[in-house]
Protein backbone atom coordinates (compact mmCIF):
# COMPACT_ATOMS: atom_id res chain seq x y z
CA UNK A 1 0.00 0.00 0.00
CA UNK A 2 2.75 2.27 0.88
CA UNK A 3 6.21 2.40 -0.44
CA UNK A 4 8.97 4.43 0.69
CA UNK A 5 12.26 4.23 -2.08
CA UNK A 6 14.93 6.15 -1.64
CA UNK A 7 13.71 8.54 0.32
CA UNK A 8 16.08 11.93 1.42
CA UNK A 9 14.09 14.60 3.68
CA UNK A 10 15.12 17.89 5.64
CA UNK A 11 14.95 21.11 6.95
CA UNK A 12 17.27 23.58 5.31
CA UNK A 13 20.48 22.37 5.05
CA UNK A 14 20.12 19.77 7.62
CA UNK A 15 19.23 15.84 5.86
CA UNK A 16 17.24 14.71 8.46
CA UNK A 17 16.73 10.64 7.15
CA UNK A 18 18.57 9.78 3.94
CA UNK A 19 17.89 6.90 1.56
CA UNK A 20 15.21 5.06 3.42
CA UNK A 21 13.30 2.31 1.46
CA UNK A 22 10.44 0.76 3.16
CA UNK A 23 7.09 -0.80 2.86
CA UNK A 24 3.64 -1.56 4.60
CA UNK A 25 1.34 -4.06 3.07
CA UNK A 26 -2.50 -3.66 3.04
CA UNK A 27 -4.04 -4.29 6.18
CA UNK A 28 -0.69 -4.41 8.34
CA UNK A 29 0.70 -2.99 11.31
CA UNK A 30 4.38 -1.72 10.55
CA UNK A 31 6.20 -0.32 13.61
CA UNK A 32 9.42 2.10 12.81
CA UNK A 33 11.81 2.17 15.87
CA UNK A 34 14.48 3.69 16.84
CA UNK A 35 16.49 6.63 19.18
CA UNK A 36 15.39 10.44 19.84
CA UNK A 37 16.81 12.23 16.67
CA UNK A 38 16.81 9.15 14.97
CA UNK A 39 14.56 10.82 11.85
CA UNK A 40 11.44 8.84 13.12
CA UNK A 41 9.20 11.90 13.24
CA UNK A 42 10.82 13.11 9.72
CA UNK A 43 9.65 10.09 7.93
CA UNK A 44 5.97 10.73 8.81
CA UNK A 45 5.79 14.37 8.30
CA UNK A 46 7.20 13.66 4.74
CA UNK A 47 4.69 11.16 4.06
CA UNK A 48 2.23 13.51 5.12
CA UNK A 49 3.55 16.29 2.61
CA UNK A 50 4.76 18.55 5.40
CA UNK A 51 8.19 18.40 5.36
CA UNK A 52 8.93 18.62 1.53
CA UNK A 53 10.93 15.17 0.03
CA UNK A 54 14.35 16.07 -1.50
CA UNK A 55 14.99 12.49 -3.12
CA UNK A 56 13.18 9.18 -3.89
CA UNK A 57 9.85 8.51 -4.13
CA UNK A 58 6.45 8.18 -2.13
CA UNK A 59 4.29 5.57 -3.52
CA UNK A 60 0.54 4.88 -2.37
CA UNK A 61 -1.05 2.21 -4.25
CA UNK A 62 1.63 2.41 -6.65
CA UNK A 63 0.96 6.21 -7.51
CA UNK A 64 3.49 8.81 -6.55
CA UNK A 65 2.19 11.22 -3.84
CA UNK A 66 5.48 12.93 -2.72
CA UNK A 67 5.25 16.85 -4.13
CA UNK A 68 1.37 16.95 -3.03
CA UNK A 69 0.31 19.21 -0.80
CA UNK A 70 -0.80 18.26 2.84
CA UNK A 71 -4.37 18.26 2.10
CA UNK A 72 -4.18 16.19 -0.85
CA UNK A 73 -2.82 13.31 0.91
CA UNK A 74 -5.39 13.74 3.58
CA UNK A 75 -8.05 13.02 0.67
CA UNK A 76 -6.22 9.85 -0.45
CA UNK A 77 -6.67 8.61 2.86
CA UNK A 78 -3.43 9.47 5.04
CA UNK A 79 -4.01 10.27 8.05
CA UNK A 80 -1.40 10.80 10.61
CA UNK A 81 -1.47 11.40 14.66
CA UNK A 82 1.45 13.54 15.06
CA UNK A 83 3.84 13.79 17.69
CA UNK A 84 2.90 15.55 20.75
CA UNK A 85 -0.98 14.98 19.55
CA UNK A 86 -1.62 18.51 18.85
CA UNK A 87 -5.14 18.48 20.13
CA UNK A 88 -6.60 22.28 18.71
CA UNK A 89 -6.63 23.70 22.48
CA UNK A 90 -9.64 25.81 22.13
CA UNK A 91 -11.45 23.54 20.12
CA UNK A 92 -14.23 21.54 22.24
CA UNK A 93 -13.49 17.77 22.36
CA UNK A 94 -16.90 17.37 19.71
CA UNK A 95 -15.18 20.38 17.66
CA UNK A 96 -11.72 18.71 17.55
CA UNK A 97 -13.37 15.29 16.21
CA UNK A 98 -15.21 17.31 13.86
CA UNK A 99 -12.35 18.68 12.45
CA UNK A 100 -10.91 15.32 12.11
CA UNK A 101 -14.12 14.89 9.30
CA UNK A 102 -13.04 18.11 7.83
CA UNK A 103 -13.17 16.69 4.35
CA UNK A 104 -16.25 14.31 4.63
CA UNK A 105 -19.41 15.58 3.40
CA UNK A 106 -21.64 12.80 4.94
CA UNK A 107 -23.40 14.02 8.25
CA UNK A 108 -25.01 10.44 9.08
CA UNK A 109 -21.58 8.55 8.10
CA UNK A 110 -19.77 11.54 10.65
CA UNK A 111 -22.11 10.43 13.42
CA UNK A 112 -21.84 6.88 12.86
CA UNK A 113 -18.34 7.14 12.96
CA UNK A 114 -18.65 9.60 16.17
CA UNK A 115 -20.17 6.72 18.27
CA UNK A 116 -17.87 4.28 17.42
CA UNK A 117 -15.02 6.67 18.45
CA UNK A 118 -17.07 7.09 21.81
CA UNK A 119 -17.50 2.93 21.97
CA UNK A 120 -13.50 2.95 22.19
CA UNK A 121 -12.73 5.93 24.48
CA UNK A 122 -15.86 6.32 26.53
CA UNK A 123 -14.20 9.11 28.54
CA UNK A 124 -14.35 11.39 24.97
CA UNK A 125 -18.10 11.00 25.42
CA UNK A 126 -18.41 12.30 28.71
CA UNK A 127 -15.84 15.28 28.14
CA UNK A 128 -17.39 16.00 24.86
CA UNK A 129 -18.19 20.02 25.19
CA UNK A 130 -15.09 20.25 27.22
CA UNK A 131 -12.36 22.22 25.36
CA UNK A 132 -9.38 19.94 23.89
CA UNK A 133 -6.54 21.99 26.12
CA UNK A 134 -7.87 20.57 29.19
CA UNK A 135 -7.81 17.21 29.03
CA UNK A 136 -5.17 14.84 30.36
CA UNK A 137 -2.38 13.67 28.10
CA UNK A 138 -3.62 10.34 27.57
CA UNK A 139 -7.31 11.69 26.74
CA UNK A 140 -5.54 13.81 24.76
CA UNK A 141 -4.00 10.69 22.71
CA UNK A 142 -7.56 9.02 22.34
CA UNK A 143 -8.67 12.39 21.40
CA UNK A 144 -5.65 12.76 18.50
CA UNK A 145 -6.26 8.79 17.33
CA UNK A 146 -10.29 9.47 17.16
CA UNK A 147 -9.82 12.91 15.00
CA UNK A 148 -7.81 10.62 12.72
CA UNK A 149 -9.92 7.75 12.47
CA UNK A 150 -12.88 10.66 12.30
CA UNK A 151 -11.55 10.72 8.31
CA UNK A 152 -12.27 6.99 7.79
CA UNK A 153 -8.04 6.92 6.71
CA UNK A 154 -7.15 3.77 4.99
CA UNK A 155 -3.57 4.52 6.19
CA UNK A 156 -2.98 5.34 9.72
CA UNK A 157 0.25 7.26 10.86
CA UNK A 158 1.28 7.15 14.13
CA UNK A 159 3.98 8.93 16.19
CA UNK A 160 4.60 8.07 19.38
CA UNK A 161 1.11 7.27 20.50
CA UNK A 162 2.13 6.04 24.04
CA UNK A 163 4.63 9.08 24.54
CA UNK A 164 4.50 10.58 28.56
CA UNK A 165 1.94 7.72 29.24
CA UNK A 166 1.42 5.98 32.63
CA UNK A 167 2.21 1.78 31.46
CA UNK A 168 -1.47 1.01 32.01
CA UNK A 169 -2.72 3.82 29.64
CA UNK A 170 0.07 2.97 27.03
CA UNK A 171 -1.22 -0.90 27.08
CA UNK A 172 -4.44 0.15 26.57
CA UNK A 173 -3.95 2.62 23.70
CA UNK A 174 -1.96 -0.24 22.02
CA UNK A 175 -5.09 -2.61 22.11
CA UNK A 176 -6.76 0.02 21.04
CA UNK A 177 -4.28 0.31 17.43
CA UNK A 178 -4.62 -3.79 17.35
CA UNK A 179 -8.93 -2.70 17.54
CA UNK A 180 -9.00 -0.34 14.94
CA UNK A 181 -6.79 -2.50 12.52
CA UNK A 182 -8.72 -5.65 13.11
CA UNK A 183 -12.02 -3.71 12.97
CA UNK A 184 -11.67 -2.34 9.96
CA UNK A 185 -8.75 -3.42 8.01
CA UNK A 186 -6.93 -0.26 8.53
CA UNK A 187 -3.28 -0.28 7.68
CA UNK A 188 -1.09 0.76 10.17
CA UNK A 189 2.36 2.66 10.44
CA UNK A 190 3.58 3.23 14.22
CA UNK A 191 6.36 5.14 15.20
CA UNK A 192 7.12 3.89 18.67
CA UNK A 193 10.40 4.58 21.04
CA UNK A 194 8.58 1.80 23.06
CA UNK A 195 10.00 -0.67 21.01
CA UNK A 196 8.69 -3.86 23.15
CA UNK A 197 5.17 -3.50 22.97
CA UNK A 198 5.58 -1.63 18.96
CA UNK A 199 6.98 -4.95 18.21
CA UNK A 200 4.50 -6.85 19.63
CA UNK A 201 1.52 -5.44 18.00
CA UNK A 202 3.56 -5.35 14.77
CA UNK A 203 3.29 -7.86 11.63
CA UNK A 204 6.78 -6.83 10.82
CA UNK A 205 9.13 -3.64 12.12
CA UNK A 206 12.27 -1.26 10.80
CA UNK A 207 14.95 0.06 12.49
CA UNK A 208 15.90 3.46 12.04
CA UNK A 209 19.47 4.88 13.01
CA UNK A 210 20.59 8.35 12.22
CA UNK A 211 18.30 8.75 9.26
CA UNK A 212 18.57 5.50 7.72
CA UNK A 213 17.10 2.01 8.11
CA UNK A 214 19.60 -0.96 9.69
CA UNK A 215 17.55 -3.32 10.41
CA UNK A 216 14.18 -4.88 9.12
CA UNK A 217 12.37 -7.98 10.03
CA UNK A 218 9.07 -9.60 11.58
CA UNK A 219 8.05 -8.33 14.56
CA UNK A 220 9.34 -11.54 16.29
CA UNK A 221 12.33 -11.57 14.57
CA UNK A 222 13.32 -8.25 15.75
CA UNK A 223 11.87 -8.63 19.24
CA UNK A 224 14.70 -11.71 19.47
CA UNK A 225 17.66 -9.97 17.54
CA UNK A 226 20.59 -9.37 19.68
CA UNK A 227 21.24 -5.80 18.66
CA UNK A 228 17.67 -4.73 18.96
CA UNK A 229 17.89 -6.17 23.07
CA UNK A 230 20.63 -4.60 23.38
CA UNK A 231 19.72 -0.71 21.97
CA UNK A 232 16.14 -0.56 21.98
CA UNK A 233 14.62 -3.45 24.94
CA UNK A 234 17.34 -3.08 27.77
CA UNK A 235 18.04 -6.30 27.95
CA UNK B 1 -23.30 66.17 30.61
CA UNK B 2 -24.46 66.92 26.93
CA UNK B 3 -20.34 67.57 26.10
CA UNK B 4 -19.40 64.08 27.64
CA UNK B 5 -22.06 62.11 25.60
CA UNK B 6 -21.31 63.98 22.53
CA UNK B 7 -17.72 62.58 23.52
CA UNK B 8 -18.34 59.51 23.93
CA UNK B 9 -20.51 58.99 20.81
CA UNK B 10 -17.27 60.26 18.70
CA UNK B 11 -15.05 57.79 20.98
CA UNK B 12 -17.67 54.76 19.69
CA UNK B 13 -17.49 56.14 15.77
CA UNK B 14 -13.78 56.37 16.02
CA UNK B 15 -13.64 53.01 17.88
CA UNK B 16 -15.53 51.31 15.18
CA UNK B 17 -13.62 52.44 12.55
CA UNK B 18 -10.48 51.22 14.19
CA UNK B 19 -12.31 48.05 15.08
CA UNK B 20 -12.72 47.41 11.30
CA UNK B 21 -8.84 48.08 10.05
CA UNK B 22 -7.47 46.66 13.61
CA UNK B 23 -9.47 42.72 12.35
CA UNK B 24 -7.59 42.74 9.41
CA UNK B 25 -4.19 43.03 11.58
CA UNK B 26 -5.15 40.88 14.25
CA UNK B 27 -6.66 37.76 12.60
CA UNK B 28 -3.45 38.23 10.11
CA UNK B 29 -1.41 37.75 13.08
CA UNK B 30 -3.40 35.42 14.24
CA UNK B 31 -3.05 32.52 11.32
CA UNK B 32 0.77 33.33 10.02
CA UNK B 33 2.08 35.47 12.91
CA UNK B 34 2.61 38.23 10.56
CA UNK B 35 2.42 41.86 11.50
CA UNK B 36 0.83 43.26 7.53
CA UNK B 37 2.30 46.89 7.40
CA UNK B 38 0.86 47.29 4.19
CA UNK B 39 -3.10 46.62 5.87
CA UNK B 40 -3.65 50.66 6.20
CA UNK B 41 -3.03 51.51 3.05
CA UNK B 42 -5.32 48.70 1.85
CA UNK B 43 -7.82 50.73 4.03
CA UNK B 44 -6.85 53.66 1.77
CA UNK B 45 -7.31 51.88 -1.63
CA UNK B 46 -10.62 50.87 -0.07
CA UNK B 47 -11.86 54.68 0.60
CA UNK B 48 -9.88 55.68 -2.77
CA UNK B 49 -12.28 52.94 -4.79
CA UNK B 50 -14.98 54.19 -3.28
CA UNK B 51 -14.33 57.57 -4.05
CA UNK B 52 -14.13 56.33 -7.81
CA UNK B 53 -16.95 54.37 -8.16
CA UNK B 54 -19.63 56.69 -6.16
CA UNK B 55 -18.09 59.84 -8.31
CA UNK B 56 -18.57 58.03 -11.85
CA UNK B 57 -22.40 56.47 -10.55
CA UNK B 58 -23.21 59.75 -9.38
CA UNK B 59 -22.38 61.53 -12.75
CA UNK B 60 -24.72 58.81 -14.12
CA UNK B 61 -27.65 60.14 -11.62
CA UNK B 62 -27.56 56.85 -9.91
CA UNK B 63 -30.00 57.24 -6.73
CA UNK B 64 -27.64 57.75 -3.25
CA UNK B 65 -28.39 54.35 -1.91
CA UNK B 66 -27.53 52.20 -5.12
CA UNK B 67 -24.40 54.76 -5.08
CA UNK B 68 -23.63 53.45 -1.51
CA UNK B 69 -24.18 49.64 -2.02
CA UNK B 70 -22.03 49.49 -5.22
CA UNK B 71 -19.12 51.73 -3.73
CA UNK B 72 -18.93 50.02 -0.51
CA UNK B 73 -18.99 46.63 -2.78
CA UNK B 74 -16.46 47.82 -5.24
CA UNK B 75 -14.25 48.95 -2.87
CA UNK B 76 -14.89 45.54 -0.90
CA UNK B 77 -14.18 43.64 -3.49
CA UNK B 78 -10.96 45.68 -5.21
CA UNK B 79 -9.15 46.09 -1.57
CA UNK B 80 -9.58 41.79 -1.50
CA UNK B 81 -7.99 41.82 -4.60
CA UNK B 82 -4.96 43.72 -3.34
CA UNK B 83 -4.80 41.91 -0.35
CA UNK B 84 -5.00 38.85 -1.87
CA UNK B 85 -2.69 39.56 -4.79
CA UNK B 86 -0.18 41.42 -1.62
CA UNK B 87 -0.17 38.02 0.44
CA UNK B 88 1.06 36.27 -2.45
CA UNK B 89 3.57 38.34 -3.83
CA UNK B 90 5.16 39.84 -0.84
CA UNK B 91 4.64 37.13 2.27
CA UNK B 92 3.96 33.73 0.50
CA UNK B 93 7.39 33.23 -0.90
CA UNK B 94 8.82 34.47 2.06
CA UNK B 95 6.71 31.68 4.41
CA UNK B 96 9.66 29.16 5.49
CA UNK B 97 12.26 32.73 5.71
CA UNK B 98 13.08 34.23 9.12
CA UNK B 99 10.28 36.33 10.74
CA UNK B 100 12.05 39.41 9.67
CA UNK B 101 11.90 38.92 6.09
CA UNK B 102 8.13 39.05 5.73
CA UNK B 103 7.97 41.96 7.64
CA UNK B 104 10.83 44.22 5.44
CA UNK B 105 8.71 43.15 3.27
CA UNK B 106 5.09 44.42 4.45
CA UNK B 107 7.31 47.95 5.13
CA UNK B 108 7.98 47.75 1.29
CA UNK B 109 4.56 46.77 0.20
CA UNK B 110 3.10 49.49 2.26
CA UNK B 111 5.54 51.90 0.81
CA UNK B 112 4.92 51.36 -2.75
CA UNK B 113 1.16 50.93 -2.41
CA UNK B 114 1.50 54.31 -1.20
CA UNK B 115 3.59 56.06 -3.88
CA UNK B 116 1.86 54.31 -6.19
CA UNK B 117 -1.75 56.08 -5.32
CA UNK B 118 -0.06 58.70 -5.06
CA UNK B 119 1.31 58.80 -8.53
CA UNK B 120 -2.12 57.51 -9.90
CA UNK B 121 -3.69 60.60 -8.01
CA UNK B 122 -2.56 63.22 -6.45
CA UNK B 123 -1.20 64.44 -2.89
CA UNK B 124 -3.49 66.97 -2.51
CA UNK B 125 -6.58 66.08 -0.69
CA UNK B 126 -9.46 65.21 -2.33
CA UNK B 127 -13.17 65.66 -1.38
CA UNK B 128 -15.48 62.79 -0.75
CA UNK B 129 -18.55 62.80 -1.63
CA UNK B 130 -21.46 63.20 0.43
CA UNK B 131 -22.64 59.45 1.08
CA UNK B 132 -24.21 59.67 4.44
CA UNK B 133 -27.40 61.59 4.24
CA UNK B 134 -28.59 63.36 6.91
CA UNK B 135 -31.20 61.21 8.70
CA UNK B 136 -34.41 63.13 9.27
CA UNK B 137 -35.31 61.82 13.16
CA UNK B 138 -31.72 62.12 13.98
CA UNK B 139 -32.27 66.43 14.16
CA UNK B 140 -33.16 65.79 18.01
CA UNK B 141 -30.03 64.28 18.55
CA UNK B 142 -27.95 66.04 17.16
CA UNK B 143 -26.21 67.71 19.91
CA UNK B 144 -25.00 64.33 20.67
CA UNK B 145 -24.09 62.90 17.51
CA UNK B 146 -24.41 63.08 13.63
CA UNK B 147 -26.38 61.22 11.09
CA UNK B 148 -22.83 59.63 10.13
CA UNK B 149 -21.80 58.38 13.54
CA UNK B 150 -24.64 56.50 13.81
CA UNK B 151 -24.65 55.05 9.96
CA UNK B 152 -20.81 53.88 11.03
CA UNK B 153 -22.35 52.21 13.99
CA UNK B 154 -24.75 50.34 12.85
CA UNK B 155 -22.51 49.21 9.52
CA UNK B 156 -19.54 47.98 11.82
CA UNK B 157 -21.99 46.30 14.06
CA UNK B 158 -24.20 44.35 11.41
CA UNK B 159 -19.98 43.87 9.43
CA UNK B 160 -18.76 42.05 12.86
CA UNK B 161 -22.16 40.05 13.25
CA UNK B 162 -21.28 38.86 9.09
CA UNK B 163 -17.92 37.85 10.64
CA UNK B 164 -18.94 36.38 13.90
CA UNK B 165 -21.21 34.30 11.84
CA UNK B 166 -18.52 33.26 9.49
CA UNK B 167 -16.16 32.49 12.04
CA UNK B 168 -18.13 30.22 14.38
CA UNK B 169 -20.07 28.52 11.20
CA UNK B 170 -19.32 28.28 8.06
CA UNK B 171 -16.48 25.66 7.09
CA UNK B 172 -13.77 28.35 5.98
CA UNK B 173 -14.91 29.93 9.23
CA UNK B 174 -13.69 26.93 11.45
CA UNK B 175 -10.22 26.12 9.09
CA UNK B 176 -9.21 29.75 10.30
CA UNK B 177 -10.10 29.04 13.86
CA UNK B 178 -8.43 25.78 13.42
CA UNK B 179 -5.02 27.17 11.53
CA UNK B 180 -5.12 29.76 14.16
CA UNK B 181 -4.81 27.47 17.10
CA UNK B 182 -2.43 24.47 15.39
CA UNK B 183 -1.58 24.86 11.54
CA UNK B 184 0.53 21.90 10.97
CA UNK B 185 -2.23 20.09 12.54
CA UNK B 186 -4.85 22.19 10.03
CA UNK B 187 -2.86 20.75 7.20
CA UNK B 188 -2.72 17.28 8.89
CA UNK B 189 -6.53 17.65 9.04
CA UNK B 190 -6.94 17.78 5.19
CA UNK B 191 -6.99 22.08 5.45
CA UNK B 192 -5.91 23.47 2.09
CA UNK B 193 -3.80 26.33 4.93
CA UNK B 194 -2.79 28.38 1.93
CA UNK B 195 -6.57 29.04 0.96
CA UNK B 196 -7.02 29.56 4.59
CA UNK B 197 -4.33 32.23 4.82
CA UNK B 198 -5.69 33.93 1.97
CA UNK B 199 -9.10 33.98 2.95
CA UNK B 200 -7.96 35.70 5.88
CA UNK B 201 -6.02 38.76 4.13
CA UNK B 202 -9.71 38.77 1.54
CA UNK B 203 -11.82 38.99 4.79
CA UNK B 204 -9.32 41.26 6.54
CA UNK B 205 -9.03 43.63 4.01
CA UNK B 206 -12.74 43.50 3.18
CA UNK B 207 -13.14 45.09 6.21
CA UNK B 208 -10.78 47.73 6.12
CA UNK B 209 -12.26 48.79 2.94
CA UNK B 210 -15.35 48.98 4.12
CA UNK B 211 -14.21 51.00 6.95
CA UNK B 212 -11.84 53.49 4.78
CA UNK B 213 -15.40 54.65 2.81
CA UNK B 214 -17.24 54.84 5.82
CA UNK B 215 -14.83 57.32 7.48
CA UNK B 216 -13.78 59.11 4.00
CA UNK B 217 -17.55 59.58 4.24
CA UNK B 218 -17.57 60.74 7.69
CA UNK B 219 -14.52 62.98 7.31
CA UNK B 220 -14.83 64.02 3.80
CA UNK B 221 -11.78 64.30 2.26
CA UNK B 222 -9.13 62.01 1.32
CA UNK B 223 -5.30 61.74 0.09
CA UNK B 224 -2.66 58.76 -0.56
CA UNK B 225 -1.44 59.17 3.05
CA UNK B 226 -4.58 58.19 5.15
CA UNK B 227 -3.70 54.93 5.26
CA UNK B 228 -0.52 55.10 7.82
CA UNK B 229 -1.94 56.77 10.49
CA UNK B 230 -5.25 55.15 10.59
CA UNK B 231 -2.63 51.81 10.13
CA UNK B 232 -0.71 52.44 13.49
CA UNK B 233 -3.81 53.26 15.48
CA UNK B 234 -5.59 49.90 14.28
CA UNK B 235 -2.49 48.25 14.77
CA UNK B 236 -2.32 49.97 18.29
CA UNK B 237 -5.37 48.94 19.04
CA UNK B 238 -5.15 45.42 18.66
CA UNK B 239 -1.96 45.38 20.69
CA UNK B 240 -4.07 46.79 23.22
CA UNK B 241 -6.45 44.01 23.09
CA UNK B 242 -3.98 41.30 22.60
CA UNK B 243 -3.22 40.81 19.20
CA UNK B 244 -4.57 37.63 17.43
CA UNK B 245 -7.45 38.19 19.92
CA UNK B 246 -10.65 38.86 17.39
CA UNK B 247 -12.67 40.12 20.34
CA UNK B 248 -9.52 41.97 21.92
CA UNK B 249 -9.00 44.20 18.45
CA UNK B 250 -12.64 45.19 19.27
CA UNK B 251 -12.47 45.76 22.86
CA UNK B 252 -9.01 48.01 22.10
CA UNK B 253 -10.43 49.76 19.62
CA UNK B 254 -13.47 50.68 21.40
CA UNK B 255 -11.01 51.77 24.35
CA UNK B 256 -8.53 53.44 22.34
CA UNK B 257 -11.54 55.41 20.25
CA UNK B 258 -13.21 56.58 23.42
CA UNK B 259 -9.71 57.64 25.24
CA UNK B 260 -8.49 59.61 22.70
CA UNK B 261 -12.18 61.44 22.55
CA UNK B 262 -11.94 62.10 25.83
CA UNK B 263 -8.69 63.45 25.70
CA UNK B 264 -9.16 65.48 22.84
CA UNK B 265 -12.33 67.07 24.60
CA UNK B 266 -11.32 67.45 28.13
CA UNK B 267 -7.47 68.06 27.59
CA UNK B 268 -6.52 69.66 24.37
CA UNK B 269 -6.51 68.08 20.69
CA UNK B 270 -2.91 68.54 20.38
CA UNK B 271 -2.13 65.54 22.84
CA UNK B 272 -4.25 63.05 20.85
CA UNK B 273 -1.42 60.84 19.54
CA UNK B 274 -0.25 60.41 22.89
CA UNK B 275 -2.84 59.54 24.85
CA UNK B 276 -3.23 56.82 22.54
CA UNK B 277 0.50 55.90 22.68
CA UNK B 278 1.20 56.13 26.28
CA UNK B 279 -1.94 53.99 26.47
CA UNK B 280 -0.38 51.39 24.31
CA UNK B 281 3.01 52.05 26.31
CA UNK B 282 1.31 51.47 29.89
CA UNK B 283 -0.49 48.45 28.59
CA UNK B 284 2.91 46.42 27.29
CA UNK B 285 4.54 47.59 30.45
CA UNK B 286 1.37 46.21 32.84
CA UNK B 287 -0.23 43.49 30.73
CA UNK B 288 2.41 42.74 27.81
CA UNK B 289 -0.38 40.46 26.10
CA UNK B 290 -2.91 43.12 26.24
CA UNK B 291 -6.27 43.32 27.57
CA UNK B 292 -7.73 39.45 25.96
CA UNK B 293 -4.34 37.99 25.19
CA UNK B 294 -3.47 34.71 25.51
CA UNK B 295 -0.92 35.01 28.96
CA UNK B 296 1.85 33.18 26.73
CA UNK B 297 2.05 33.31 23.22
CA UNK B 298 2.98 30.22 21.63
CA UNK B 299 3.07 30.97 17.64
CA UNK B 300 5.70 29.87 15.42
N1 LIG C 1 11.95 21.73 12.25
C1 LIG C 1 13.22 21.27 12.25
N2 LIG C 1 14.23 22.08 11.88
C2 LIG C 1 15.50 21.64 11.85
N3 LIG C 1 15.87 20.40 12.20
C3 LIG C 1 14.91 19.55 12.58
C4 LIG C 1 13.54 19.94 12.63
N4 LIG C 1 12.81 18.88 13.05
C5 LIG C 1 13.70 17.89 13.26
N5 LIG C 1 14.96 18.28 12.98
C6 LIG C 1 16.18 17.44 13.06
O1 LIG C 1 16.01 16.30 12.29
C7 LIG C 1 16.51 15.16 12.96
C8 LIG C 1 15.45 14.09 13.05
O2 LIG C 1 14.41 14.58 13.87
P1 LIG C 1 13.06 13.77 14.10
O3 LIG C 1 12.14 14.68 14.86
O4 LIG C 1 12.60 13.22 12.83
O5 LIG C 1 13.55 12.60 15.05
P2 LIG C 1 12.70 11.50 15.82
O6 LIG C 1 13.27 10.18 15.45
O7 LIG C 1 11.27 11.70 15.61
O8 LIG C 1 13.08 11.82 17.34
P3 LIG C 1 12.19 11.71 18.67
O9 LIG C 1 12.15 10.28 19.04
O10 LIG C 1 12.97 12.50 19.67
O11 LIG C 1 10.86 12.27 18.37
C9 LIG C 1 17.03 15.64 14.31
O12 LIG C 1 18.42 15.73 14.23
C10 LIG C 1 16.41 16.98 14.47
O13 LIG C 1 17.26 17.86 15.17
MG1 LIG D 1 9.76 12.20 16.78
Amino acid sequence: MLKLQNLRAGYGNIIAVDDVSLEVGQGEIVSLIGANGAGKSTVLMTISGVVSCLAGRVLLDDVEIQGLEPDQIVRRGVCQVPEGRHIFPQLTVRENLDMGAFLRRDKKGIRDDIDYVFTLFPILAERRNQDGGTLSGGQQQMLAMSRALMARPSLLLLDEPSMGLAPLMSKQIFKIIKRINADHGTTIFLVEQNANQALHIAHRGYVLENGRIVLAGSGEALLTDPEVQKAYLGI
Amino acid sequence: MHYFIELFFSGLTRGAIYALIALGYTMVYGIIGLINFAHGEIYMIGAFTSYIVASVLSLYGYPLFATVIIAGAAAVVWSGAYGYTVERLAYRPLRRAPRLSPLISAIGMSILLQNYVFLAQTSDFISFPKLIPDLPFMDRYADYLGSSDVVILFTTLIVMGILTFIIRYTRIGKAMRATAQDSTMAMLVGINVNRVISATFVIGSGLAAIGGMLIAAHIGQINYYIGFLAGIKAFTAAVLGGIGSIPGAVLGSLVLGLTESFATGYVSSDYEDVFAFTLLVLILIFRPSGLLGKKESQKV
